[in-house]
C-alpha cells in the first residue's frame, strides 16, 4: 500500500503493508524513533502522538487512518537541534522523567492539555495524564513540570 | 578505608538539572529497539500453551516455507550449541536454556524462535509452527509444590525445593521461653513485578572477520558479557556489549540473559544481525520478569512494654519454573532482617520452591519489600495485642542514634541512623489520627498506616556465599576512568548501562566536586564492555555509593597527579601547594593554571616529574567499603549502608465498593548526604508509586485449574496511573554514613520498601473497628468488600 503521511509538517510518501500501525509507520517507515512502543494495546500511552493537535495512541491507529491528518511527533515539537520548547524545558527543570521512555508521550499529552486549558488545576493535570503511564516517577515531578510549563506559557509571548 | 569529603560542598547536594533529561525530553534517547542495522532479521517466539508438557515434536516446515522466513530455532538445536544459563543456588540438575528443551515447565515458555525479514512476518510464521505436546501434571502453588506427591518441575532434581536454609542467630529459644507475650501470624505477598514500559529488547551482530559478537540490549545485569560468552562458548573478549544503550526502565528485572544468548547464537549461525523485541504479551508471560511471591509465617516474642525480644520467620518463595538468581532474593533481606529494631535473636527459614509458573527475576529491593511488609505487620500486631500506640511501639523498639554502628544478630553492622528523630519530624507534619477520626465521623472507613523500614544499599554479593557455600564470590566493585584531553577537556567513563537513575549526572557531580570544576564541563561516556573496567551494574541500590565512590577516587588520583606536576615544575614541596578550581598555586603566589598543567602533561615531557607517565588520566576500581569477607558461623556483613524511611499515611474507603484512596502520604526519608536532590526525590516518589501497585493493584494471577496466566496485559495487570498516586509530602533528614565518600547512602529503592507495608497497615486500621483484617497483598476492593460483608460496617 502506498500512502502519504503528513508528519511534522512534511509530506512523507511511504510504501507499507496494509496492516501497519501508525506507530510502526513512524518508527520504521519515517524513521522517527522518538515515538516509543509500550503495551501496543492502547493502555499505557507511551506511543502518544498528536493527530490534528489531539493526543492519540499511535499503536491503535493504522497508518492508513492517519492519511489526510497532521501527525505531530516529539521531534515535531522540538524547536531545533539542541533546543527545547517551553513544555520540554519545564520537564527538564523539574526532572519530570527518569528513564525517558514515556517522556515523549507525556510531553505531547501535556502540550495538548495546555493548548486547550492554559491554566489547569492540579486535578486537571492529573486527569489529563491519567492515560499515560509512567513507571519511574510516581508522576509527582511530571505534574510539577506541567504546572510550571503552564505558568511559563502564561508569561511568554510564544504559544 | 574511604576518606570522606566534608561539607560544605560545591556541587553535591545542590539543585542541578539532570543532564540525561535533555535528550529524553526531545525524543533523543537511544533505546535498544531504536537501533537499525543493515540486513537485520526479526524474531518472534513460539510459546508453550501448557504449564507442563513433554515436547513430542516440533514441525516448522510450513513456517519455513513462508517467503521471508529465515530460520526456526528449537530448544534442542540451541542446547546442542550452547551451555546452560547460570544458576545462583546450588541446583546443578535444574538446567535452563533460553528455549525449552524436551519439556515445557510453564505456560508461555519459549519453545522455538522464528526468525524472518520482518517482525510481522515472524509473527505470521509462528502461527504455522506445529508443536505436539504430551501434557503432564503441574503445580502452581508454592506450598502445594512442596508436598510429597507434587508433580516435579525438574524431575532430575528430585524435589521442587531449590533452596532450604535454616538460620538461628542469637538465643531464640531462650527468648521465646522467657517472653511474657507471643504471637504468630501469616502474611502473603502476591507475585508482582516492576513491569517497565519498555519491554526487553536486544540486537546482536556477529563480525566473522574479527570474531566478535556485538550486543545492544536493554539490560541491568551484573556480569552480562561474561555470561553471554560462557553460554555461547566464546572467549570473554569476543563479546562486546554496548553500554551506551538507554534502558527504558528496569528496577531490577532487565536481566535478559536468555534473550541475549538466543539472539547472539542466531546472529552467529545466520550471519546477519538479529533483533528480538518482546511485545507486551511475550514480556509478561515468557519474558521471565516476574517478582517474588511469598508466604511468611512469623512468630514474635515480646514484653508487656511492646519490646520485641525475638523473631522466628519462615519465608516461602514460589520462584517459578527455573532457579536463576531468584533464590538469592531470600538472602539479601538477611542484612536487615530486624529492620530498624533492636531485636536480639532471630530464626530465619528460607525456602525457594519451583512451580509451573514463569520464572522469577530480581525486583527492586531484591526481596526486602516483602520482608519489610512481614515485619511491619508484626509490629502493628504487637501494638494491637497490648493496646499500645503503634508509633510508641516503634519508638520503643528502634535502635537508638547513640547505638551506631550497630551489629544485628545476622552479622551485618548498620552504619548510621537516627530513627526516632525522623519519626518525630514526620509525625509533626500532621495529626493523621485526628484526620482519620474526622473521616470516620463522615461515615467513611479510614485508617492511618505506619511503616519504618531500612533500605540496605551499596550492594555486594554476600548473600551468594551465605546461601551457597560453593560460591565464593565476594568481590563486588564499580569503576570509573577519567581522561583529560590535550585541550583540557575532561571525560569520565562509567562502565555499565543506565536505566533512568541519572548516573551520568552522578559521575559529573562527583568528579566536579573533587576537581572543583563545574559538572557541565565534564563529559560522561559509557564505552562498550571491551573498553570498560569491571562493573557490577546498578543493582542493590549501589550506584550513588559505588559509582560515586569510584568517580571520587579517580578524580582524587587525577588531582594528585596535577599537584605532583606542579610541585616538580615550581620546585615547591607538594604539601605547600594549594589546589583550587583546576589551578595550583604556590605559597609565593606563583600559579600554574589548568591549561598550563594540561600542556605540561600532554606536550612538555621535559617538565614532567621523572618517571611520571605523560597525559592526564586516572581510574578507580572501587570495592564495597565494608570489604569482602566470607560468611562465618552463618553470619555475614551484607550491604554497607542503611537508609531509613518512615511512612505515615492516611487511607479512606467507602463502605460499599471499598476502593482505597490515599488521602495523605507523608514520608520521612534519610539517605545520608544527598548528591542530586531531584533524582532522590524522583526515586522516592516513583518507589512509593510502585509500592502502591504492589499493595493495591498488581498481581500476576494464574488460573489454578489450567495453569494459565490470567493477567498478561495492561488490561488485567493494572499499573498505578496518576489517579492512584497521591501528592506525596517528603520530610528530609540527613544522617551521613561514615563509610562513603560524601556520607551518602542509597536511594534507588526508597519508597517501595515501605509503602506496601504502610498501605496494608492503613487498610487494617480502617477495618479494625469492624473486627476484620487482611494479611495479603494486593488488597483489592473485591477482597475488602467481601470481608466487610456481614460485619457491622
Amino acid at each position: 500500500m502506498k500512502l502519504v503521511l503528513n508528519v511534522n509538517g512534511a509530506a512523507r510518501a511511504l510504501e507499507l503493508e496494509d496492516r501497519t500501525s501508525l506507530l510502526d509507520a513512524l518508527r520504521d517507515g519515517v524513521g522517527l524513533k522518538g515515538t516509543h512502543a509500550g503495551c501496543e494495546h492502547g493502555v499505557c500511552g507511551t506511543c502518544t502522538v498528536l493527530l490534528d493537535g489531539d493526543a492519540v495512541r499511535s499503536c491503535l491507529l493504522l497508518a492508513a487512518q492517519a492519511e489526510g491528518h497532521a501527525v505531530t511527533t516529539i521531534e515535531g515539537v522540538t524547536p531545533g537541534p539542541g533546543e527545547l520548547s517551553i513544555v520540554q524545558d519545564s520537564f527538564v527543570e523539574t526532572h519530570g522523567m527518569q528513564c525517558g521512555y514515556c517522556t515523549p508521550g507525556m510531553v505531547l499529552t501535556a502540550g495538548a492539555l495546555l493548548r486547550d486549558n492554559p491554566k489547569p488545576t492540579r486535578d486537571e493535570i492529573v486527569e489529563a495524564i491519567s492515560g499515560n503511564l509512567c513507571r519511574c516517577t510516581g508522576y509527582g515531578q511530571i505534574v510539577e513540570a506541567i504546572a510550571l510549563a503552564a505558568e511559563r506559557l502564561q508569561r511568554s509571548n510564544t504559544p | 578505608m574511604t576518606v570522606q569529603l566534608q561539607p560544605p560542598f560545591r556541587y553535591v547536594g545542590h539543585k542541578r538539572r539532570v543532564r540525561e533529561d535533555r535528550r529524553f525530553v526531545a525524543g533523543g534517547g537511544h533505546f535498544a529497539a531504536d537501533l537499525v542495522l543493515a540486513g537485520m532479521l526479526h524474531c518472534a517466539p513460539v510459546q508453550s500453551e501448557h504449564p507442563a508438557a513433554i515436547i513430542v515434536s516440533i514441525d516448522a516446515s510450513a513456517a519455513l516455507a513462508l517467503p521471508g522466513v529465515r530460520a526456526v530455532l528449537t530448544g534442542a538445536q540451541l542446547a546442542a550449541a550452547s551451555e546452560p544459563l547460570m544458576n545462583g543456588a546450588h541446583t546443578p540438575l535444574v538446567v535452563r536454556y533460553p528455549l525449552a528443551v524436551g519439556q515445557v515447565r510453564y505456560a508461555g515458555e519459549w519453545v522455538a524462535m522464528v526468525v524472518a525479514e520482518s517482525r510481522a512476518l515472524a509473527e505470521d510464521a509462528r502461527e504455522l509452527v506445529r508443536v505436539e505436546y504430551e501434557q503432564l501434571p503441574f503445580v502452581t502453588d508454592g506450598e502445594a509444590a512442596m508436598a510429597e506427591d507434587a508433580p516435579l518441575v525438574h524431575p532430575p532434581h528430585g524435589s521442587n525445593v531449590l533452596l532450604d536454609r535454616h538460620f538461628v542467630w542469637g538465643p531464640v529459644a531462650e527468648r521465646f521461653a522467657a517472653a511474657p507475650h507471643k504471637l504468630a501470624y501469616r502474611v502473603r505477598w502476591a507475585r508482582s513485578s516492576t513491569v517497565p514500559l519498555e519491554t526487553f529488547a536486544v540486537t546482536a551482530q556477529w563480525d566473522a572477520s574479527q570474531d566478535v559478537l556485538d550486543v545492544w540490549a536493554s539490560i541491568q545485569m551484573p556480569k552480562f558479557p561474561d555470561q553471554i560468552a560462557r553460554s555461547l562458548r566464546l572467549p570473554g573478549n569476543a563479546v562486546r556489549v554496548h553500554y551506551d544503550v538507554d534502558v527504558g526502565g528496569s528496577y531490577g528485572v532487565k536481566r535478559g540473559i536468555k534473550h541475549a544468548v538466543l539472539v547472539g547464537h542466531l546472529a552467529r549461525v545466520l550471519g546477519r544481525p538479529v533483533r528480538l523485541v518482546e511485545d507486551r504479551l511475550e514480556n509478561m508471560t515468557g519474558g521471565d520478569m516476574q517478582g517474588p511471591e511469598r508466604v511468611f509465617d512469623v512468630e514474635l516474642a515480646f514484653g508487656g512494654d511492646g519490646r520485641v525480644h525475638a523473631m522466628k520467620m519462615r519465608a516461602l518463595d514460589n520462584v517459578g519454573a527455573y532457579a536463576g538468581r531468584s533464590p538469592f532474593q531470600l538472602g539479601k533481606p538477611i542484612g536487615a532482617i530486624v529492620g530498624p529494631y533492636a531485636i536480639e535473636a532471630v530464626e530465619y527459614h528460607a525456602l525457594a520452591v519451583a512451580s509451573n509458573k514463569t520464572p522469577q527475576e530480581a525486583v527492586r529491593g531484591f526481596g526486602q519489600a516483602p520482608t519489610n511488609y512481614a515485619l511491619e505487620t508484626g509490629i502493628d500486631k504487637v501494638a494491637a495485642a497490648l493496646g499500645l500506640d503503634r508509633l510508641e511501639v516503634r519508638q520503643r523498639n528502634f535502635i537508638r542514634a547513640d547505638q551506631f554502628p550497630y551489629l544485628i544478630p545476622s552479622g551485618t553492622t548498620y552504619d548510621s541512623g537516627n530513627y526516632v528523630g525522623l519519626l518525630e519530624k514526620t509525625v509533626a507534619v500532621a495529626d493523621l489520627f485526628a484526620e482519620r477520626d474526622a473521616l470516620r465521623a463522615q461515615g467513611l472507613l479510614a485508617g492511618v498506616g505506619i511503616a519504618s523500614c531500612l533500605e540496605p544499599s551499596g550492594g555486594n554479593s554476600s548473600f551468594e556465599p551465605l546461601l551457597n557455600p560453593a560460591n565464593r564470590t565476594t568481590t563486588w566493585m564499580e569503576s570509573c576512568r577519567i581522561h583529560v584531553d590535550a585541550l583540557g577537556g575532561i571525560t569520565a567513563a562509567m562502565h555499565t548501562t543506565t536505566s533512568g537513575q541519572a548516573h551520568e549526572t552522578l559521575v559529573s557531580v562527583a568528579v566536579a566536586e573533587v576537581l572543583e570544576i563545574p559538572p557541565e564541563r565534564i563529559r560522561v561516556i559509557r564505552p562498550d564492555s571491551l573498553a570498560s573496567l569491571p562493573s557490577n551494574s546498578p543493582v542493590g541500590s549501589r550506584m550513588a555509593i559505588m559509582l560515586g565512590g569510584a568517580a571520587v577516587r579517580a578524580a582524587q588520583k587525577l588531582r594528585a597527579q596535577l599537584l605532583a606536576i606542579a610541585a616538580h615544575d615550581m620546585d615547591v614541596p607538594q604539601h605547600l601547594l594549594r589546589y583550587s578550581e583546576g589551578d595550583v598555586q604556590a605559597p609565593d603566589g606563583r600559579k600554574l593554571a589548568w591549561q598550563e598543567l594540561v600542556v605540561i602533561a600532554h606536550r612538555e615531557y621535559f617538565r614532567l616529574p621523572p618517571g611520571m607517565e605523560p597525559g592526564l588520566s586516572a581510574s578507580s576500581i572501587y570495592m564495597v567499603p565494608t570489604g569482602g569477607a566470607l560468611p562465618k558461623d552463618d553470619k555475614v556483613q551484607m550491604y554497607p549502608c542503611h537508609s531509613f524511611e518512615f511512612h505515615y499515611i492516611l487511607v479512606a474507603m467507602d463502605k460499599v465498593l471499598c476502593r482505597p484512596q490515599i488521602r495523605r502520604y507523608i514520608i520521612g526519608h534519610d539517605c545520608g548526604q544527598v548528591i542530586s536532590p531531584d533524582v532522590v526525590k524522583g526515586m522516592t516518589l516513583g518507589g512509593i508509586a510502585h509500592g502502591i501497585g504492589a499493595a493495591l493493584l498488581e498481581e500476576f494471577s494464574i488460573d489454578a485449574q489450567t495453569g494459565q496466566p490470567t493477567a498478561a496485559s495492561f488490561m488485567d495487570y493494572l499499573l498505578p496511573s496518576s489517579h492512584e498516586v497521591p501528592l506525596v509530602e517528603i520530610v528530609h533528614q540527613v544522617t551521613p554514613s561514615p563509610l562513603t565518600v560524601f556520607g551518602q547512602k542509597g536511594s534507588g529503592e526508597s519508597g517501595y520498601l515501605g509503602s506496601p507495608a504502610a498501605i496494608a497497615g492503613a487498610i487494617n486500621d480502617a477495618l479494625a473497628p469492624h473486627g476484620v483484617r487482611v494479611d495479603q497483598l494486593p488488597m483489592r476492593p473485591a477482597l475488602l468488600s467481601d470481608l466487610l460483608e456481614g460485619t457491622n460496617a
